[in-house]
């Protein structure tokens, strides 16, 4: 089978790509392992919910409001995202191959070969759409937990009555480790979170919803072009926020006056012992003077822009840290029965055979632009453009620029 | 950016093109540093530094550097040098300060004086054998910096978290490192 460009992956992003393709009369196909938006529909806890408020859901041609949304303000849950993103693919008509496979992308001439389960593709691009969250990143920390541990990384957790009852240590205090802990400490199962490198941030600012700040004050618009170190920008955690009906923040200080308790980052893994460094007070102080810092950029463009509408400046209570935190914890001992891995996650590129994949598992590209192989392209990866690109409504803008870069490539096949 | 007005005396070009190099050469940056030591007498003992491998060579520091310990009065010793543990104390202050230079001068701050105060607290039955449940080494550090630079206060307090989160010394002290002694 011939096309012009091959997309892989039918989640919001592919869609985006596909839309965008459809608009300048690009042939092309979306293949997909699963069904529209699979990773949504398999790879995700029961109460998850989008930590970006339902207002600022929105792709090309394509909004909250014309889904025909009621809630502005609240957070969508997995089967209301799964039905927000298929309306999309019904709404684009996106050529999607579902249930397809891709086994291998080579490069074939000036164009591509993509082999999947359903048969052979021909093509001038490739659009790598599969998303940066496949695999969960487990840190080697020397031994294996100890038996009687159970250990599973966020990918597999579904809800705590799953789980053990008993104690139960979360290792990461992004998004991802502080809703979890929260979630299983509620169930009874006490938690300890492991704490290193963290984002901190409230849900709401000077009474509006912080990711409103990040969008109106442009710092969602900052390129990847524009900034200081993008490689450690692109490494950063997912900041600390939850989506819920009662909009609250879920930082460390919410966690601690529930009972959670705080430990030092996860170092190393001995025999029976979990060795946890010292380090903790210095990870909250450098949370607590980012936090400070964003928001004094939120203030002075408030304050430049004559922003109406909005309370008065916070400051928010530094985050407490325990006096001393144990710097080891027995997993013989029975109080802690299960390990939960919230260490952050990479994607999957077995099936990519084009070098283009650094020793770290990412694909080497240039704002989303594989320049190393001409007419491939990679979308949805952390601050892949823009510091929104791996939110939904980062798909948009990146999809646009990325299509139009295609079209151009095209367009140089066609000259050549 | 001008850099013109700001001198601590940091070569910041030279460590973030060493970045850049080591980043696409990950081998050239496996370093290994080293040091010798002999006893004097008693406890009291001394050690020498003179080389290091990285770079894929061997390098020889500009002259050989010597670092002598000994234990206190009170410990019945002659008190000849400070104690290993002040060695470890001021490891941890200068790999910090030289921190603190380094961020200032990427982030444009002048420094016209930083201090630090260090103490390790111990409860010596851990080392003495006299409580089996006493660690031997520090029940915690206190570090704190007196710092006088061109800066707002939350900026002299980002300058030294951002250090701590880059030394070296402060990670071998708060992490657990794999040890393994040898005789010949």
């Amino acid at each position: 089978m011939r096309t012009t460009t091959v997309v892989v992956g039918a989640g919001h992003c592919g869609l985006a790509v596909s839309r965008h393709l459809a608009e300048r009369s690009i042939d092309h196909v979306v293949l997909e392992r699963g069904e529209v938006a699979n990773s949504w529909r398999t790879q995700r806890w029961d109460s998850l919910r989008l930590l970006t408020p339902n207002w600022q859901s929105r792709l090309p041609g394509y909004d909250y409001r014309s889904h025909g949304g009621t809630d502005p303000d609240g957070f969508m849950s997995m089967p209301e995202v799964i039905e927000f993103i298929s309306g999309y693919a019904r709404l684009v008509n996106a050529p999607v191959r579902t249930g397809t496979s891709v086994t291998s992308v080579r490069r074939a001439g000036a164009g591509y070969i993509v082999d999947t389960d359903r048969g052979r593709w021909e093509c001038k691009t490739v659009v790598l759409a599969t998303g940066g969250f496949n695999v969960a990143k487990v840190p080697q920390l020397g031994d294996a937990p100890p038996a009687g541990i159970t250990a599973l990384s966020a990918l597999e957790y579904r809800n705590p009555d799953r789980l053990e009852v008993g104690g139960v240590l979360v290792v990461g205090a992004s998004a991802t480790g502080v809703q979890i802990a929260d979630e299983v400490h509620r169930s009874g199962r006490p938690v300890t979170l492991a704490v290193g490198e963290h984002v901190r941030m409230p849900r709401l600012y000077r009474g509006r919803d912080i990711l409103w700040w990040m969008e109106r004050s442009g710092l969602f618009d900052e390129r990847y072009d524009e900034i200081d170190d993008v490689v450690r920008v692109r490494k950063t955690p997912s900041p600390q926020l939850v989506g819920t009906p009662e909009r609250s923040t879920l930082d460390l200080n919410a966690l601690t006056d529930q009972g959670v308790g705080l430990v030092g980052r996860l170092a190393a893994l001995r025999g029976a012992e979990a060795l946890l460094s010292g380090s903790l007070p210095n990870k909250c102080e450098l949370a607590d003077l980012k936090l400070g810092r964003l928001l004094d950029t939120f203030d002075e463009w408030a304050a430049e822009s004559r922003l109406n509408g909005v309370g008065p400046p916070e400051r928010f209570a530094p985050t407490r840290v325990p006096e001393s935190p144990p710097l080891r914890l027995d997993l013989a001992r029975g109080d802690i029965r299960t390990i939960i891995w919230a260490t952050g996650f990479k994607p999957e590129y077995s099936w990519l055979d084009v070098p283009v994949v650094d020793r770290k598992g990412q694909v080497r590209h240039d704002g989303g632009v594989v320049t190393e192989s001409p007419g491939m392209y990679v979308i949805g990866l952390n601050f892949l453009r823009r510091r929104k690109s791996s939110f939904i409504h980062g798909a948009g803008d990146d999809s646009r620029d990325l299509v139009t870069h295609l079209a151009g490539h095209l367009d140089s096949l066609v000259a050549a | 950016m001008s850099t013109a007005n700001v001198d601590n005396g940091v070569n910041v070009e030279h460590l973030l093109g060493a970045r850049q190099a080591l980043s696409e050469a990950p081998e050239a940056a496996q370093f290994t540093w080293k040091a010798t030591n002999e006893w004097l007498n008693g406890t009291h003992s001394r050690s020498s530094v003179d080389s290091y491998h990285g770079l894929g060579e061997e390098h020889q520091h500009r002259s050989t550097f010597t670092f002598e310990a000994d234990h206190p009065l009170v410990f019945g010793a002659e008190d000849n040098a400070a104690t290993p543990v002040e060695l470890v104390l001021a490891g941890l202050a200068s790999c910090l300060t030289a921190g603190v230079a380094a961020v200032a001068q990427n982030r444009e701050i002048q420094l016209r004086s930083v201090k630090a105060t260090l103490e390790g607290s111990m409860d010596i039955l851990g080392i003495l054998g006299g409580d089996p449940d006493v660690r031997n080494g520090f029940n915690d550090v206190k570090v704190s910096y007196d710092i006088d630079a061109d800066a707002t206060p939350d900026e002299i307090r980002a300058l030294v978290a951002q250090s701590q989160k880059r030394s070296a010394v402060y990670d071998i002290i708060t992490n657990p490192t794999n040890v393994t002694v040898e005789v010949d």
